[in-house]
């Protein structure tokens, strides 16, 4: 315990995956998360004993069935991936929000739209947060702001996939994914047996009450009770799961909001400002889908600056959460490009 | 009445009291009927999963006990995957109908039979989309009017009937391949053959998928009575996809089990 390692955010996030006891990684290669793959290949191969299993599948279509597939078995299981590797995700993660499956997503967001460029953006943000795929729900997404946060948040998704039976997405960027950085590993979780996950396919016995994953039901009734018995395994995840970190609220007059590598950035920032007797404070959203509302209700005397890898997602998000939607400004870099903490002072100093 | 002995009693898989939804004549119902009776006879209850596709053969939730799983359309076989990866130990059959596979699918089964992934396949040909309404599916025959192809299938803009029997067949992860019919007594029969067959080479641990092609009526699609569609399942279809054994190399797997 207590001992740093110097180590890479892929695969540092594969190593606390594994010890969060997700055995099942369902890949498919693509910059900036294809280490993680490779990780945990290499993990198969030197320690057998752990019983990893990595298929690298035909495509992330399959990739995140196959993860529907496992945690239908009561397995822990997972994928990682980027930009539009993560667009072609989005039908089984629709699938395992309505069949209430446990599925863990990694996404290193880069820029795009189409292709893009391999460096780090946040430009999937609404992909993300409002559901990119079909119909009415919502995954749990978290965001690090460093390689020791992401490890512990990416254990931290598979207790919360498996307590609410819903996918969640750990949404990074390739930033945090391909720098080095210090870290403590966290140690091994304790794993639930999978024929006791919740309704996990086992086989019922010949007297035994099967176990149905599917999202079927049967005209507009059952269709209606199917969704509402969704929305409140929701309600219940935005009601419990709102994580935030806090920094100088207590005299801000001007607040950064910004979340993942970009909130590094802020950090730096407000530290320059309150250099110059700026009161500048800090929010940093670490769940973003549910947003955390808290720190923001009831403050009128303050001015928002949100500051994305964006050209301007979450700002809706908190212009949805404030008092007076007038106090949030935006500042946003596009194109895979990461401003500099004096950049971001600079739009400090333009709000007086 | 002491000298009557049950010779045959419907499936228990079957869930009492509900009944079929599927059309008349329609070649879902005695396919899952096999199924249903080798679940019986191999005693598939406690360690058995049924992966389930997009398509009329889904409403089995309705009125099928046993631990399952609906894939969306054409991803049963990544499903499996998943569901196999992670229990090996477990039997796990995948049942997909022709839309499902042999289009928005193909990526997925092909690349299963690739991996020679050790769950049984299921696969049901009747040339058409049944469940949205008999639209032009891969596996529709040249000139077969649909909705979709209301002059006919063309070469131009359709290509050629896919095969699926024969193409997966031709990868290595494939140790059994059959088509089979359902079109009278005697194809029943060899069509459960089948299908045990590859039920068993799972159940002994066979390195391989096993894979049975069916071709099955869908007199509503068709716009056929029940009888003329099995004519013309033999008298049409067949000539497309001819019956039987496509590839088999276990042939001393079973008995040396």
């Amino acid at each position: 315990m207590g001992k740093k390692i110097f180590m890479q955010g892929n695969e540092a996030l594969a190593e606390a995956a594994i010890r969060a006891g997700c055995k099942l990684y369902f890949g498919y290669p693509i910059t900036p998360s294809s280490e993680t793959l490779e990780y945990y290949a290499d993990i198969m191969r030197d320690r057998p004993e752990e019983n990893i299993i990595v298929i690298q599948a035909e495509t992330e279509v399959s990739a995140s069935n196959m993860i529907a597939g496992a945690a239908a078995a009561g397995h822990r299981a997972m994928s990682a991936t980027s930009g539009p590797g993560f667009s072609l995700m989005q039908e089984a993660i629709s699938y395992m929000a309505g069949a209430d499956l446990p599925g863990v997503i990694v996404n290193f967001m880069r820029p795009g739209p189409g292709d893009g460029e391999i460096t780090a953006a946040q430009g999937d943000y609404f992909q993300a947060v409002k559901g990119g795929g079909h119909g009415d729900y919502n995954t749990l997404v978290l965001a690090p702001a460093s390689v020791q946060e992401m490890c512990e948040l990416m254990q931290e998704c598979f207790i919360l996939a498996e307590k609410y039976h819903n996918p969640v997405i750990l949404l990074s960027d390739a930033t945090i994914g391909k720098m080095k950085e210090s870290v403590e590993l966290p140690g091994y979780l304790e794993v639930p047996e999978p024929s006791k996950q919740y309704n996990a396919l086992r086989g019922c016995g010949r007297e035994g009450t099967p176990h149905m994953v599917s999202t079927l039901a049967d005209g507009a009734l059952m269709w209606e009770a199917f969704n509402e018995r969704l929305q409140k395994k929701f309600k219940k995840i935005k009601e419990n799961e709102q994580r935030y970190e806090a920094y100088h609220l207590e005299d801000a007059e001007i607040v950064l909001v910004a979340y993942g590598s970009m909130a590094r950035v802020c950090e730096s920032a407000m530290e320059l400002a309150r250099e110059e007797g700026r009161k500048v404070g800090m929010i940093r959203p670490i769940s973003l889908w549910p947003f955390p509302v808290e720190p923001f209700e009831g403050k009128h005397d303050r001015k928002y600056l949100v500051c994305e890898l964006s050209a301007g997602q979450m700002v809706e998000d908190v212009k949805l959460s404030v008092e007076s939607k007038k106090d949030v400004s935006f500042y946003g870099k596009l194109g895979g490009a990461t401003p500099s903490p004096k950049q971001v002072l600079e739009q400090i100093r333009k709000m007086g | 009445m002491r000298d009557m002995k049950t010779i045959y009693k419907r499936p228990a898989i079957f869930r009492e009291g509900a009944p079929t939804l599927y059309c008349g004549g329609c070649g879902h119902g005695i396919v899952g009927n096999i199924i249903g009776e080798l679940v019986e006879e191999l005693d598939l209850y406690d360690d058995g999963i049924m992966v389930w596709p997009i398509g009329c053969s889904n409403l089995a939730e309705r009125y099928i006990d046993f631990d399952m799983m609906f894939g969306l359309h054409g991803r049963a076989p990544a499903v499996a995957t998943g569901i196999k990866r992670a229990e090996p130990n477990k039997f796990v059959m995948v049942y997909q109908g022709d839309g499902d596979m042999a289009s928005e699918g193909l990526a997925e089964i092909i690349s299963a039979a690739i991996r020679g992934e050790k769950f049984s396949v299921i696969f049901m040909n009747n040339s058409v989309f049944g469940m949205t309404g008999a639209q032009m599916a891969p596996t529709t025959l040249m000139d077969q009017v649909t909705t979709t192809s209301p002059t006919g299938r063309m070469r131009d803009n359709a290509g050629y009937p896919v095969k699926m029997a024969e193409l997966v067949a031709t990868q290595e992860g494939v140790i059994y391949s059959e088509r089979c019919t359902v079109s009278s007594p005697a194809n029943i029969a060899a069509c459960k053959r089948a299908i045990k067959k590859i039920f068993e080479l799972q159940l002994s641990g066979a390195d391989g998928m096993g894979f049975v092609e069916i071709l099955s009526p869908c007199p509503t699609g068709w716009k056929m009575k029940p009888v003329k569609a099995l004519e013309w399942i033999d008298q049409e279809m067949t000539k497309v996809y001819p019956l039987g054994v496509i590839k088999d190399t276990t042939k001393d797997i079973l008995k040396e089990g």
